[in-house]
């Protein structure tokens, strides 16, 4: 088995994050506001209102399209736009109802309410150490983690510089791939075990140990405390 | 004297009976208002919960009254049965089941393929059973195969008699044991139609391969309907006799899938009970009217309110006409006429009684000529059915001419193919082994004379012989079509998106491009867009060499359906086509074949009474000219429900033709594209040996809605796609519309071999 690393990131910008803020600041503001542009030029047609409530594609394959929100027509093809998230329609340009628009317009903006598992996964993104996949590929638990993960609570499997803690898998080539940053706690793990991965896409979350305890009350305290 | 046991169980069995009775009538009527029967029941309630309170005589009494009105009821229900009401009776549970013939019309059986819910499949059961019958004071028993649905009492696991696709390949492997073992068999149809999924070996597919293996299967069946839903009763349905009990019904589709296509029911809205009786009548569903089309035989006679589990009485003559129908289609089979006439006769008539024994022993053994002669009976009755329900706008010297031409050119096909090449292909083998052994020693002593003579005299080079086809034409394929045909959708001055556009990034379509230079195909992605079927036409085959036949052949109404005339006339106005089906002489790349087309715009591609002769004559043709089969299906809907089980039993009619056509050597190939569903594609199209699906293109049995509304589950958007039709085994291809010419020039080829058909 061929063997590779990941580079190490600077420790400070972790160490700085405060949870304290990022929990305020998701409390005073928690959405996320997608904004929806315009993929060509043409006549905009809107079939949403301000303040309208609106869904995302449903369905168990995610098969059944959004609330419509416009119609834009060009050279006689008139293409429905449906909402790609669930919320509300905020900031909508009906001063360009009829109207030729460019491409890239900004129309309006969906206003997505995050919800609990959300916030803790944006949260977690922030805080923790991310281990992001080197390239495309399959990716397995080392055998030692993946026996230890079993048997531990979450949290609780501490990982090292220099650690054996995934398998690549490529064109029937195995690759271990080993730890390299800062030591702590194995939080969280971001794929399933097998499944292809996309370059870039998160692997292993890590959480270093002066920061785990703070990390689970806050994350307790979102799953108890939270509305919505 | 009565003691107070004796009275009190006598009286609460006398009040359950009538509590059942009065049930049985609710569940006919489909509700409790009617003559107050709700109110009956309530008093039998009220007597349960007062028994002790009230004296014997004045019980007896009340029941006595009681009694009186029930049985006055069942007698009015039974006078006029409405289409809806013995839809209500087949589907009551205090109904016979299959499980209730085998232990009251058999002596003894064994299931094979399972028991009870430790089974393949638990709606299909299958049994090795004995059924006897007494002459002359003897008792003589045979042996026979007995397959049908088991709807159960309740039991969820029985899926209320609708067979999976895995149940029904259970009912082919026994079908092949009887054959083997050479004893007839017996089909119960106790379903309302095949559960609707694909997986393997898939609802449609398997329904197909069963026609196609019983359309020759070499022993006498017999089958009796008592729920015929659809394709599912076909599964298990071809048969020598076709029984129907007298309160049985046998349809296209129940009459609350044909109220909801029918008055456009939304899906999850609650279809009006009005409706579904109204379409009940209109599908001419009940056993009379089957008897009246001559999609049944023959009907045994039920009691007045239908047949339930402890009806003995029918249960005994269920035997005796078990018994009869095998033996009719044993002595058909047989050489000695005034025997047959004799056996033959039936000894009861409706209403009358069973008779204790048998005249005549008569033995189930056939030889291998009567086995022949039973194809051959079987063949000819299937092609009878829905003779006379179909149009033939042809006059009488027309159709003279049409015989005479016809008889003519089977003399002329039949003299080539059938006499002179086998004795060429005879002659030829002798040739070439007498050559092969002899050339070896000419060439030694003839070698050195040989040269010298090509070296004085060079000869010069040969062309190569002519092949039989041409290839494909090397000539732009853009500016061929442009010139022939451009596609009326290509007219229009505007763009399209790609339905794919999000997950490939495709971008918008020019459609005079599209439909022009890109035959209809993105060029990013490959998907293909709908086509009219005249593009098939011009730039599927060669160059006028497309000679439709039998278009004389017209779609009519023969259940008079209300309003479905008005339908047809339109139809037959937009499209300037009597069918759904284009029979037609075609050459592709040179080869010469015969072509079947269902499109779309005709009653959606929907098979009926027309579309199914025509595609038998075509079977014939091709058979007749010793030509490859194409069906190239560009759009198909299932079967036509305005045209009711005769449409239904298009399905077994098409699988003998094609069975006919391809044990006789022919080559038949399906092509699917855009959208092909149900009754054609679990039949006739389904068992070919040969499927090819076109990119784009939906293959499957029932549509998303239904499966959703049958199974309760929903299905993948891509469900159906030729794709998944592939990895399932369902098609052995997908083609390119931009190379349909190519692929379909190949398969002849390599499918056919060199002499592409006949082998």
């Amino acid at each position: 088995m061929a063997q590779t690393s990941i580079t190490d990131e600077p420790l400070e910008k972790l160490m700085d994050i405060n949870l304290n803020d990022l929990l305020r600041r998701y409390r005073s503001h928690p959405f996320k506001d997608y904004p929806i542009e315009t993929p060509h030029t043409g006549m905009v047609s809107f079939k949403v209102k301000e303040g309208q409530v609106v869904k995302g594609p449903g369905g168990e394959w995610l098969h059944r399209p959004g609330t419509l929100l416009y119609i834009i027509e060009r050279e006689g093809n008139t293409k429905r736009v449906t909402a790609l998230w669930n919320g509300k329609v905020s900031g909508i340009r009906l001063d360009l109802e009829g109207r030729f628009v460019e491409a890239g317009e900004l129309l309006l903006f969906i206003r997505h309410q995050l919800d609990k598992e959300e916030i803790i996964d944006r949260i977690l993104t922030q805080v923790l150490y991310i281990l992001p996949a080197p390239q495309r590929a399959r990716y397995f638990l080392a055998p030692e983690i993946s026996i230890k993960m079993e048997k531990r609570p979450e949290g609780s499997v501490s990982v090292e510089s220099g650690d054996e803690v995934l398998i690549m898998s490529l064109m029937k080539r195995d690759t271990v791939i080993s730890y390299k940053g800062v030591p702590g706690a194995l939080y969280k793990v971001y794929f399933k075990s097998g499944a292809a991965v996309e370059q870039g896409s998160p692997l292993l979350g890590i959480c270093p140990p002066d920061k785990l305890q703070y990390v689970q009350k806050v994350i307790q305290r979102i799953r108890t405390e939270w509305e919505k | 004297m009565r003691t107070d046991q004796v009275y009190m169980a006598d009286s609460v069995k006398l009040l359950n009976q009538l509590a059942d009775r009065i049930s049985y009538l609710i569940d006919i009527k489909g509700n409790s208002e009617w003559a107050n029967v709700g109110g009956l029941l309530g008093r039998i309630q009220g007597l349960h919960h007062s028994l002790f309170e009230i004296k014997e005589a004045d019980l007896f009494e009340e029941i006595d009254r009681i009694e009186d009105r029930v049985s006055f009821l069942e007698d009015r229900v039974a006078e006029k049965l409405s289409p809806a009401e013995i839809v209500n009776i087949v589907r009551n549970p205090q109904r016979f089941t299959l499980m209730d013939i085998l232990e009251n019309v058999y002596d003894s059986y064994t299931e094979l393929g399972g028991e009870g819910d430790c089974n393949i499949d638990p709606a299909i059961v299958v049994a090795r059973a004995t059924i006897s019958r007494r002459v002359k004071n003897k008792l003589y028993s045979h042996q026979v195969m007995v397959i049908g649905h088991e709807k159960g009492r309740g039991e969820e696991y029985r899926n209320g008699g609708c067979a999976r696709p895995w149940g029904n390949d259970k009912a082919l492997r026994y079908m092949r044991v009887a054959e083997t073992e050479g004893i007839p068999i017996h089909f119960y149809i106790f379903t309302p139609g095949a559960y609707p999924i694909e997986d393997y070996p898939g609802a449609a597919q398997q329904i197909a391969r069963n026609l196609y293996v019983m359309a020759k299967l070499r022993v006498p069946m017999v089958s009796f309907i008592s729920e015929g839903g659809s394709g599912g009763a076909e599964a298990i349905g071809v048969s020598g006799l076709r029984l129907m009990g007298s309160r049985a019904y046998y349809s296209v589709i129940s009459p609350e899938g044909a109220a909801a296509i029918e008055g456009k029911i939304r899906e999850g809205e609650r279809v009006p009970r009005e409706l579904v009786e109204h379409c009940a009548a209109q599908l001419k569903i009940t056993a009379e009217d089957s008897l009246k089309l001559g999609t049944v035989d023959r009907i045994i006679e039920e009691p007045p309110l239908g047949a339930r589990r402890d009806d003995y009485a029918f249960f005994r003559r269920l035997r005796y006409e078990m018994l009869r129908a095998t033996d009719e289609i044993v002595l058909k089979t047989k050489n000695f006429r005034a025997f047959r006439a004799y056996a033959l006769k039936r000894r009861i008539e409706e209403g009358k009684e069973v008779p204790e024994d048998f005249e005549l022993l008569i033995g189930w053994d056939l030889t291998d000529l009567e086995i022949e002669r039973l194809l051959e009976f079987r063949f000819k009755k299937y092609m009878e059915l829905g003779k006379g329900y179909f149009l033939e706008n042809r006059t009488f010297l027309t159709k003279g001419i049409r015989k005479t031409k016809n008889f003519a050119s089977k003399t002329y096909y039949d003299l080539r193919y059938g006499l002179l090449r086998p004795h060429r292909r005879n002659v030829q083998k002798v040739i070439e082994e007498v050559s092969s052994e002899g050339s070896v020693f000419l060439r030694k002593v003839t070698e050195p004379v040989r040269a010298a003579y090509d070296f004085v005299f060079p000869q010069p080079e040969r062309p190569s012989k002519v092949v039989r086809s041409e290839g494909p034409e090397r000539r732009s394929i853009f500016a061929e079509e442009w010139e022939s045909y451009v596609s009326p959708l290509a007219n229009e001055d505007c763009t399209v998106t790609c339905p794919n556009a999000s997950k490939y990034g495709c971008l918008d379509l020019w459609v005079p491009d599209l439909y022009g230079e890109f035959c209809g195909v993105c060029p990013n992605c490959g998907h293909h867009f709908p086509l009219e079927y005249q593009w098939y036409l011009e730039n599927l085959f060669d160059k006028n060499s497309v000679h439709e036949f039998n278009d004389h052949i017209a779609s009519c109404n023969p259940l008079c359906f209300q309003g479905y005339n008005a339908r047809l006339k339109k139809d037959i106005k937009r499209t300037d086509r009597n069918s759904s089906m284009i029979t037609f002489d075609a050459r592709v790349c040179g080869i010469r074949l015969v072509v079947a087309m269902l499109f779309s715009n005709f009653r959606g591609g929907t098979v009926g009474v027309a579309e199914g002769e025509k595609f038998v004559r075509a079977c014939d043709v091709a058979g007749t000219t010793r030509r490859p089969l194409l069906a190239y299906i560009h759009s198909t809907g299932g079967i036509r429900i305005h045209e009711g089980t005769l449409g239904v039993v298009q399905m077994p009619k098409c699988t003998l033709a094609v069975r006919e056509y391809n044990d006789n050597g022919g080559l038949y190939i399906v092509v699917y594209d855009n959208n092909s569903y149900a009754g054609p594609v679990a039949s006739f199209l389904g068992c070919s040996l040969y499927q090819f699906g076109m990119r784009s293109s939906r293959i499957g049995f029932a549509g998303p809605r239904v499966i959703r509304e049958t199974t309760g589950r929903d299905v993948p958007p891509d469900y159906h796609s030729a794709k998944n039709a592939l990895r399932r085994g369902h098609i052995q291809g997908i083609w390119d519309r931009r190379e349909f010419k190519k692929n379909l020039h190949d398969a002849l080829m390599t499918l056919g071999g060199p002499n592409l058909y006949y082998r």
